[in-house]
């Protein structure tokens, strides 16, 4: 009788330990993840004056809070891309020489439609609809 | 000033006995062969680590974290506080000696066999506090807010979110969010200067404690020596003057290396910034780096960097295991296999870190 009054404490003594870890551990560990915060939902951005973006360059935009790179090719066609490497999250380049998209952490190369053609980058970067109006460039959202 | 001196020492003894710490000095003693003078690299390490916290906590005074006052308050250390650039510089050279120390330490305790019964848990605590010395590197190297470190972050951490279930909250938490901004730099901020030291000393404390109480490792010829052919050194003064002379010797390295190859800080971080040309990690991670950089898009069904990220993960924890793991020896073998898997991956680690610097 004595022995099962002491298991019954022991069992009630272990629960209560478990439950005031978990008290501080859930806690502590939701603290650790970092709130989701509201992304301002972008569907498309201008990015300037036609005109002024030379034939066979490029520049990077701003698309909420992630990078598209816009090239003009030697053509004159536009055209938008994420800008978010697929290997490793770097930032790609245009490289003028080669007409294709380079990325200088690790050597990954993408054509101009954004397939990955060489490298370690496992996916093509992400396509978006340019367009111009009236001599501005528009970059919109695919889908 | 010597009677003061034993004055103080009297005092301390009356009450606390010191009778111990006494007979420790006077009997302990380190083996003297002709492989001693590893036993002075683990010292020069920790000599490394000190300057480090000394250095840092100096840094910390002036440093500023955060997206719009991070490299500015690193610009200005360098450049308007008085020998700024000095202990900056002795801070970055001290920590790139520190992981070559470390290294060199570690491979001499593998190809010695010091890791063999009863040392296997002072590898293993010495393994560990290698990781975190890298940690240390990793976390530190973003805090001036430049290109550089703003990539290495990127790639570094996006190389967590890799491992399958777990990867993608934890390089959420490692990152404060989804992509490196002001708040990844808090966190490393933290991580660095608070986290790190905390869980780093408590480590570095049982590896000593270990150390000494086992005291120095024997190699295997000197065991087999007849006894009175074995030869000693009193640990005190003799070791302890030899190891203050290296410490010295590396001091001078450091400041030289301060005064004549300043840290250079680069441009300021620019999240909207193509990733510059010839950008690479830190030389302690570019056989890692080098390696990824090799792997193909795919490796059978999975991505190639989350074989290569596996791939170091299990090597890693094998080599912290070593201890523990039975490889018989050959007799007709004249280099024993784990040796010669020790040469491989040493071996592997210079030409992948050669190949870096030159491809």
């Amino acid at each position: 009788m004595l022995l099962d009054r002491r298991k019954f404490l022991n069992v009630l003594l272990g629960l209560g330990t478990f439950g005031g870890v978990v008290a501080i551990f859930y806690p502590v560990f939701s603290f650790l993840i970092p709130p989701k915060s509201a992304e301002p939902k972008v569907n498309s951005v201008k990015a300037g004056t036609a005109s002024e973006l030379p034939t066979n360059s490029s520049k990077i935009v701003k698309f909420g809070r992630k990078p598209v790179i816009l090239i003009k090719t030697e053509e004159g066609q536009y055209k938008a891309l994420s800008a978010t490497c697929t290997h490793l999250d770097c930032i790609v380049q245009y490289k003028q020489d080669t007409k294709q998209i380079w990325c200088a952490c690790h050597n990954g190369t993408y054509d101009l439609n954004g397939r990955n053609i060489s490298g370690p980058p496992p996916k093509p970067l992400e396509e978006y609809e340019v367009k111009i109006i009236k001599d501005e460039i528009v970059i919109t959202k695919l889908g | 000033m010597k009677r003061i001196g034993n004055k103080i020492i009297d005092w301390i003894d009356e009450r606390y006995d010191l009778t111990p710490v006494r007979k420790l000095l006077k009997h302990k003693k380190v083996p003297s062969h002709k492989y001693s003078a590893w036993y002075y690299m683990g010292g020069v390490t920790l000599f490394l680590f000190l300057v480090q916290l000394f250095t840092g906590i100096l840094l910390l005074l002036y440093y500023r974290p955060g997206e719009e006052s991070a490299y500015e308050s690193v610009r200005f250390i360098v450049t308007e506080v008085k020998f700024g650039w000095l202990i900056r510089n002795v801070h970055s050279w001290s920590a790139n000696l520190l992981v070559f120390f470390a290294f060199l330490h570690m491979f001499s305790v593998f190809f010695s066999k010091a890791y063999k019964k009863p040392r296997e848990l002072t590898w293993v605590t010495g393994f560990i506090i290698l990781v975190f010395t890298l940690a240390f590197g990793f976390s530190g190297y973003l805090l001036p807010w430049n290109e550089l470190s703003f990539f290495a972050t990127k790639v570094g951490t996006d190389i967590v979110g890799v491992i399958p279930i777990i990867g993608e909250p934890l390089r959420n938490i490692l990152r404060g969010g989804e992509d490196v901004t002001g708040a990844t730099l808090s966190r490393f901020f933290g991580i660095h200067v608070a986290i790190l030291p905390a869980i780093f000393t408590m480590f570095l404390s049982l590896h000593l404690l270990f150390i000494q109480r086992q005291g120095m490792h024997d190699p295997e010829h000197f065991k087999n020596l007849p006894e009175e052919k074995k030869k000693y050194i009193p640990f005190f003064p003799d070791f302890a003057l030899k190891d203050f002379l290296l410490w010295l010797v590396v001091f001078n390295i450091l400041i030289f290396l301060a005064l004549y190859f300043p840290w250079e800080l680069g441009n300021k971080a620019d999240p909207f910034a193509s990733a510059p040309k010839g950008i690479r990690p830190e030389w302690y991670f570019m056989f890692m780096f080098q390696t990824l950089k090799l792997l193909p898009a795919h490796i059978l069904f999975i991505e190639g960097e989350l074989f290569g990220v596996l791939v170091f993960g299990v090597a890693g924890f094998i080599w912290m295991m070593i201890p523990y793991i039975k490889i018989k020896n050959k007799s007709d073998w004249k280099v024993q296999p784990l040796t010669v898997i020790g040469i491989v991956v040493v071996a592997f680690i210079v030409i992948m870190t050669i190949l870096g610097y030159i491809l």
